[in-house]
């Protein structure tokens, strides 16, 4: 420890403003803020500060997202063994390790490409490097397909840093959430590539043999397939999923969106800490579920997903995974508290009907979030205004 | 009306260091300053030089905006220096004590046949006027005000803040005249804030409209309580003033001198043992941290560890302030600490686990813990702003220096003090003090 502090200590001076290797200061602060917090003091204001910083913060993000990273490994290995008929053969630590080495390529282009442009950034504005990429950088293989190749992982991130971020400022100063940024980017960009019933097993579009009665299609697009035939029996759940593998998220998708127990997990970290707000997970679920029910009230017999149980909303897609990790992004959500129930509110009701009025794109989650995002500063433009209203009636009251 | 207020929202910091109620005299100082520059919006024209014989009470110097408003000596003694700093600013104005003070002598008077505008002059020229400040901006007073009410905060839960109920056990008499005495500046009430949890000695008093509030800090800020109990409106003010200066209002009309004693309260972790000090305005900060300090690696701070100024040993006490805190500087790298558990430092968030231990009394230092960075998490502010403000968006408002959006978000309802915890929790790092009082200057600045 005392070796690495030499070390960066004799660095220091080079790469400081005078120095030879100045081009290299964001990356040195990047590396050195890593491993130490900085000695700076207070210089004005308040003489102590909060032992939270946005490192902490961010790293509780990461740590939340473990279990779902976790979950989303072994599911690749399970649906491939599914795929090839050999699902009985395989151990629990077969799965996970073929889903480990299938996804680790993934992570680290996201990171590699994600921080590169960052401290880029940094070096030619002059701040330091922001953390939020820690999250984006794993969120984003957490949302694709499994059969992303990699150079479209890249292209996507590095459009989601530069357009969907730098470009309004960096961190702290984008309209949308990145990581979704990215993923809207790949299905407007690569549709082929991204749509489907091969995409979300891994080397099923290669496969020339699949086993018998498996289909790599996900439950929502068996959902929209099905609009128009005859109500199922929801109470054994969609397709050849039973309610039970819903909730565990045993069923083909995006990486880390099946598991509504793995992302649970993490709603609670980001809950029980306060790093992920509450009221714009609540009213999230919220909405999603009202509207949900709306339409199993208003729903003629004959419309399949109309009458799907509002709950099954939230165990599908990635409808959870949107609302615990997505939508509390605290920068691109609102920012006042009234401000949160409304936005949450209506991701959730414009998420469902999205997927149930729209059969060409059966997640309705990113499109929803990134409908609120644009829309989050007029939610908090008009609950400030009610607070200038508010006082300026208090002057009537007394006058 | 007695007013009942509970407040949800805030946080209190337990500190190590809180000062036990033992009251000892400071040792002997023969210097004492006033520093212009303490008094936001004042340019200051002399009225002294060096050699100048003073006693206490004597003009050193007046507001040039306001020539009313003088700043007097005090203590009795020849004037020594005026310290300059950049631009020939006058930073201090430094006066060596007599042995035995000479005081000016002032109207002596009884309260209830003086009219307002006597009490009015009098607390110009004995220079105690300044000890009155005003809502909105926390700038001294303009005696052409008539403000519609008049606060008294009569207790501190700011961090190991001094505790008014031991500081003015003994000085009850003065304190009640200096109310009889701001009873005569308004015509509205005079609100005595006082802390619902504990005992208070205050309920001798009369003529003031004593308010319970519950809470945590800050809910002992005059901003906060004004808010809660009569809020302001645009073009209202409202006037406050320190308890211990409300003695020594009492004391200038009940004695006819401008008698500058104060108890001070040294605090922090650095101090060897916390205790309270007789001393007087503007008395060296030598005096009373004298073998009492832990001097390694220490800073000085003349009021709280929030709204505080940082100093130094060998400067003087501040006008306003009852406390001084010394806690260590945080100039040290720390090895991975934003990933620590690190239970020896506090959080609002429950990434830490200063919440498991709510009694526990942290030696808190002064590091960032952390980089400067764009904003990024929400509703920090808002939890430890208990009033109906949005403090980010008055924030931005400041800094955007868009004077309409400014003053409906209630520019006049806020100053540095009640947004002093929006410094302390900001992940980002943000300062929320230093952008409303550019806010507040600039709110002067154009509209005078």
């Amino acid at each position: 420890m005392k070796a690495l502090r030499k070390l960066l200590d004799n660095i220091k001076p080079h790469v400081e403003k005078g120095g030879k290797f100045h081009a290299l200061h964001a990356g040195f602060d990047a590396v050195e803020t890593l491993f130490y917090v900085p000695n700076t003091v207070t210089k004005k204001g308040a003489h102590i500060r909060d032992a939270i910083d946005l490192k902490r913060t961010m790293f509780v993000v990461v740590i939340a997202l473990i279990p779902t990273l976790l979950f989303g490994m072994w599911n690749i290995g399970h649906q491939h063994f599914l795929s090839i008929g050999e699902a009985a053969e395989g151990t629990m630590f077969d799965f996970f390790l073929f889903g480990f080495i299938k996804m680790l390529p993934l992570i680290i282009v996201s990171y590699v490409v994600g921080l590169g442009l960052e401290i880029i950034f940094a070096q030619s504005r002059g701040h330091e490097v922001n953390e939020g990429f820690f999250v984006s950088g794993m969120l984003i293989p957490l949302i694709v397909p499994i059969d992303t190749p990699l150079w479209m992982v890249a292209i996507a991130v590095a459009f989601a840093v530069i357009i969907g971020k730098e470009v309004f400022g960096g961190t702290g100063m984008n309209i949308w959430n990145p990581a979704l940024i990215a993923r809207a980017f790949l299905f407007f960009a690569y549709p082929s590539d991204m749509s489907g019933d091969k995409i979300w097993v891994e080397g099923l579009s290669d496969l020339s043999v699949v086993a018998d009665g498996f289909s790599g299609a996900t439950p929502l697009a068996v959902m929209a397939a099905e609009a128009g035939e005859t109500v199922t029996n929801f109470a054994s759940g969609i397709g050849n999923w039973s309610i039970m593998e819903l909730i565990i998220g045993s069923y083909p998708g995006s990486i880390g969106e099946t598991s509504v127990i793995a992302i649970g997990i993490g709603a609670l970290i980001l809950l029980f800490t306060g790093v992920g707000s509450w009221k714009v997970m609540f009213s999230t679920v919220a909405g999603g579920l009202a509207m949900g029910f709306l339409f199993n009230v208003l729903a003629p017999a004959d419309h399949v997903f109309m009458n799907m149980p509002a709950y099954f909303h939230l165990i599908i897609g990635g409808f959870a995974f949107g609302a615990v990790f997505m939508a509390t992004d605290p920068v691109s959500a609102t920012q006042t508290s009234t401000g949160k129930y409304i936005y949450g509110f209506l991701i959730g009701v414009i998420a469902v009907i999205i997927r149930v009025f729209n059969p060409a794109y059966p997640e309705g989650m990113m499109l929803s979030i990134l409908l609120l995002n644009t829309f989050a500063p007029l939610i908090d433009f008009y609950v400030v205004q009610g607070n200038i209203k508010r006082r300026l009636k208090r002057i009537k009251v007394n006058a | 009306m007695t007013k009942v207020v509970k407040l949800k929202k805030g946080l209190n910091i337990n500190i190590k260091g809180k000062a036990v109620n033992e009251l000892v005299d400071s040792s002997k100082s023969n210097l004492y300053a006033i520093m212009p520059t303490e008094f936001p919006g004042i340019i200051p024209k002399l009225l002294v030089k060096p050699d100048h014989v003073v006693k206490a009470g004597t003009p050193l110097f007046f507001n040039k905006h306001n020539p009313e408003v003088k700043f007097t000596s005090p203590v009795s003694g020849k004037v020594i220096a005026v310290e300059r700093g950049a631009r020939r600013k006058i930073l201090r104005i430094v006066v060596e004590a007599d042995a035995e003070l000479q005081y000016e002598d002032f109207k002596k008077g009884d309260l209830s046949s003086l009219k307002r505008e006597d009490v009015v002059d009098t607390l110009l020229n004995s220079g105690v006027w300044p000890f009155i400040r005003q809502r909105p901006y926390a700038i001294i007073a303009n005696s052409k005000d008539t403000p519609k009410a008049i606060f008294i905060s009569g207790f501190d839960n700011a961090p190991i803040a001094p505790d008014y109920n031991f500081i003015l056990k003994d000085q009850l008499d003065e304190f009640q005249n200096g109310v009889n005495a701001l009873a005569k500046l308004t015509e509205g009430k005079i609100h005595l804030n006082l802390d619902g949890e504990k005992e208070n000695i205050f309920s001798s008093i009369n003529g003031v409209e004593v308010n319970q509030f519950f809470g945590k800090h800050p809910s002992s800020t005059i901003g906060t309580q004004i808010s809660h109990v009569d809020p302001i409106n645009k073009g209202e003010i409202v006037w406050y003033v320190n308890p211990q200066d409300v003695v020594i209002i009492g004391k200038l009309f009940s004695k006819g001198i401008y008698d500058a004693k104060r108890i001070l309260a040294l605090t922090g972790s650095q101090v060897n043992a916390p205790k309270y000090y007789n001393t007087m305005v503007g008395a060296k900060m030598e005096t009373i941290a004298k073998d009492n300090v832990n001097e390694d690696n220490s800073r000085y701070i003349t009021g709280n560890v929030l709204t505080g100024t940082q100093t130094e040993k060998d400067l003087f006490l501040s006008f306003y302030d009852s406390q001084v805190s010394v806690i260590p500087e945080g100039n040290y790298y720390e090895f991975f600490g934003w990933i620590m558990p690190r239970f020896n430092k506090f959080s609002m968030s429950k990434t830490y686990f200063s919440w498991l231990m709510p009694k526990k009394e942290y030696a808190l230092d002064t590091n960032t813990n952390g980089g400067e960075r764009a904003f990024v998490m929400t509703e920090q502010y808002e939890k430890v702003v208990p009033m109906d403000i949005y403090p980010v968006e008055l924030l931005k408002a400041c800094m955007a220096e868009d004077i309409d959006k400014m003053e409906n978000l209630g520019i006049y309802e806020v100053a540095e003090e009640d947004l002093a915890l929006c410094d302390y929790v900001c992940t980002s790092k943000t300062e929320a003090q230093e952008t409303i009082r550019k806010g507040i200057d600039l709110m002067i600045k154009e509209l005078s």
